[in-house]
């Protein structure tokens, strides 16, 4: 065998190339672009600085607020608010995990190494998901910890113990981590930074301006469905969504489901027409 | 070895790559020419799997690109210089290669060394000229040390001393036994570089034969004009020249030199203003082959016609 792959150039090593090898170049080119530093830093940042000033001004208004403010307040998804900040960077980042390859050319040096495309497409979503489960769920600890120490004395605070906070803290890790892909799965389908990034921007931050304006009875069964409005409910421990809106949801982990079926809805039609259009 | 089978490839109702069918055989560099938007890259991007062919098929080495075990080790190619991400460094854009097909770091500095890009191995490939961009592309087409590479205008944008490198560095790998397929539409880079000549325009095939053959086919062509040409074409035809209609109602004649054409006319006592050998060499075949499939050019043929029609 090693006479045959040493006789000629190029040769042919026994076996075939494989997924690991993959993985590991997918994270090389991972970590070797400043751009992905760049929104894990906002990300980790704007969930982090959001989340202490939520916290402490929430705080400060904790002694003036009502019977009903008090009856829903919800420390663990005030600390947390951040993270719905944060979600549009993780987005970006899932994003240009693949548009950068379209818009630099580099995707048909990458094919060319990789030519079962969507063996490709699945090692990106396990390095990214990876990545960003990891850094998700780190900050969504790190911000509950810190926002609950900013509360502590002026007002009521949570404990990982209490009934839902530890399922809204690691949902808020799980949140980021399912809706990055999903990010990165509208670029595989729309193959432009530009583009699919503003078709993540306005599922995100225009349809539930969009459904908010709409009267309840036409706004609320469709506001839901919205990835912004399940976020708000898995960080939450009580089901009035803390955040920006109180549109009714889905409850956490059916809400959850919900978004891990559009992430894998719309990276199965990615799959599909890069497997089929020309690179 | 690629095998390229009847391949065809429509862009909306633009016929790009049209039946075609050659061979690039090892130990030897073969030259894709034809005039810009004849379908080269087109081609390329479909021998590496990349484009899906409308009908027809490529193999490397009996195999599609799709099936190969270890592609980078069998077929290297740099399609377009540019395809790397600015932001990342040479050696990180080698080493993401490098471990898809498990290659050994140490291969990565090798290849940055051969291309001569080892000072610049850590710096943003975004701060790259043009000639150290072409450089990293071939860096990255040799980095599985494969039997069959592939090049798109490789000397595109280089100075000259890049220019002689990549001939050089040719010229080496096709020594080596590899199968080298290099397109340009530069004639005059291939007469020095290529031993083999594949020529298309508008997609088809027009020429698939050595260097040597593919001048003297137009070498043998001669330019004739003269105020009786039906007489002076009946006479060569009688004597086995093969002749053609040329630009501006002149005859173009092959099998038959220039003197032995002058010689009979004189004897049939028909004038002759012009007699002309044309070609001899590789950049005029190349003018004279593919004249009629030049996609886009200077004079417009198609306006009179428009004008008689508006008339």
């Amino acid at each position: 065998m090693t006479a045959v792959t040493t006789a000629l150039p190029g040769g042919t090593a026994p076996g075939h190339y494989r997924f690991r090898g993959i993985l590991r170049s997918e994270w090389t080119k991972l970590r070797s672009v400043r751009s992905t530093f760049w929104a894990l830093a906002v990300t980790v940042v704007a969930g982090i600085a959001i989340g202490l000033l939520a916290s402490s001004s929430t705080a400060s208004q904790w002694r003036h607020g009502g019977a009903v403010d008090r009856l829903i307040f919800d420390p663990t998804a005030i600390s947390l608010t951040g993270l719905l900040f944060g979600q549009l960077a993780v987005g970006v980042l899932g994003v240009l995990v693949v548009s950068a390859e379209y818009g630099t050319g580099t995707i048909r040096v990458t094919l060319a190494a990789v030519p079962r495309r969507p063996l490709l497409l699945l090692a990106k979503v396990a390095v990214f998901g990876f990545v960003v489960l990891v850094v998700g769920e780190a900050l969504s600890f790190a911000v509950f910890f810190l926002g609950q120490a900013v509360m502590a004395g002026s007002a009521p605070v949570a404990h990982l113990g209490q009934p839902g906070v530890t399922r809204a803290v690691v949902g808020g890790g799980l949140y980021l981590t399912v809706l990055g892909l999903f990010a990165l799965g509208i670029a595989t389908i729309v193959r432009h930074t530009a583009g699919a990034i503003t078709i993540f921007a306005a599922i995100q931050l225009v349809l539930p301006l969009v459904v908010s304006a709409f009267p309840a009875k036409y706004g609320h069964p469709v506001g839901k469905f919205l990835p912004a409005v399940i976020g708000s409910s898995m960080t939450s421990t009580t089901p009035y969504g803390a955040h920006t809106s109180f549109l009714p949801s889905f409850a956490p982990w059916p809400g959850f489901a919900l978004l891990c079926a559009y992430a894998a809805a719309a990276l199965v039609v990615g799959a599909v027409v890069m497997v089929r259009r020309d690179a | 070895m690629i095998e390229v089978r009847g391949l065809t490839k429509h862009y909306g109702p633009t016929r790009a790559v049209d039946d075609l069918s050659f061979d690039v055989a090892p130990g030897q560099v073969t030259g894709f020419l034809g005039p810009n938007g004849s379908g080269k890259s087109t081609t390329m991007r479909m021998i590496m799997g990349l484009d899906r062919p409308d009908a027809g098929h490529v193999t490397i080495g009996g195999r599609r690109y799709h099936d190969l075990p270890w592609p980078l080790r069998e077929v290297g190619a740099l399609l377009e210089a540019k395809a790397i991400h600015p932001g990342r460094s040479a050696a990180n854009h080698l080493l993401a290669l490098a471990q898809t097909h498990d290659l050994p770091r140490r291969r990565v500095a090798e290849v940055l060394e051969e291309v001569g890009l080892a000072s610049v191995a850590g710096r943003r490939a975004g701060r790259f000229s043009l000639g150290m961009t072409q450089r990293l592309g071939i860096a990255a087409a040799l980095l599985g040390d494969p039997g069959v590479l592939l090049f798109d205008e490789p000397v595109n944008g280089l100075d000259p001393e890049g220019i002689l490198w990549v001939r050089t560095l040719l010229r080496r790998l096709a020594g080596e036994g590899r199968a080298v397929l290099v397109s340009s539409h530069l004639m005059s880079e291939m007469a020095l570089t290529a031993d083999h000549l594949v020529v298309i325009g508008k997609g088809r095939l027009i020429a698939d034969q050595s260097v040597a053959e593919f001048v003297a086919r137009a070498a043998t062509t001669v330019q004739v004009r003269s105020p009786r040409c039906p007489e002076l074409r009946a006479a060569l035809c009688g004597r086995g020249a093969a002749v053609d209609d040329g630009p501006g109602g002149c005859l173009l004649v092959a099998g038959m030199p220039a003197a032995a054409i002058g010689d009979l006319a004189a004897e049939l006592g028909i004038a002759v203003h012009e007699l002309y050998p044309r070609g001899g060499t590789l950049e005029e075949a190349f003018m004279e082959q593919t004249r009629d499939s030049v996609e886009f050019r200077a004079e417009e043929p198609g306006l009179p016609a428009l004008s008689e029609g508006a008339r």
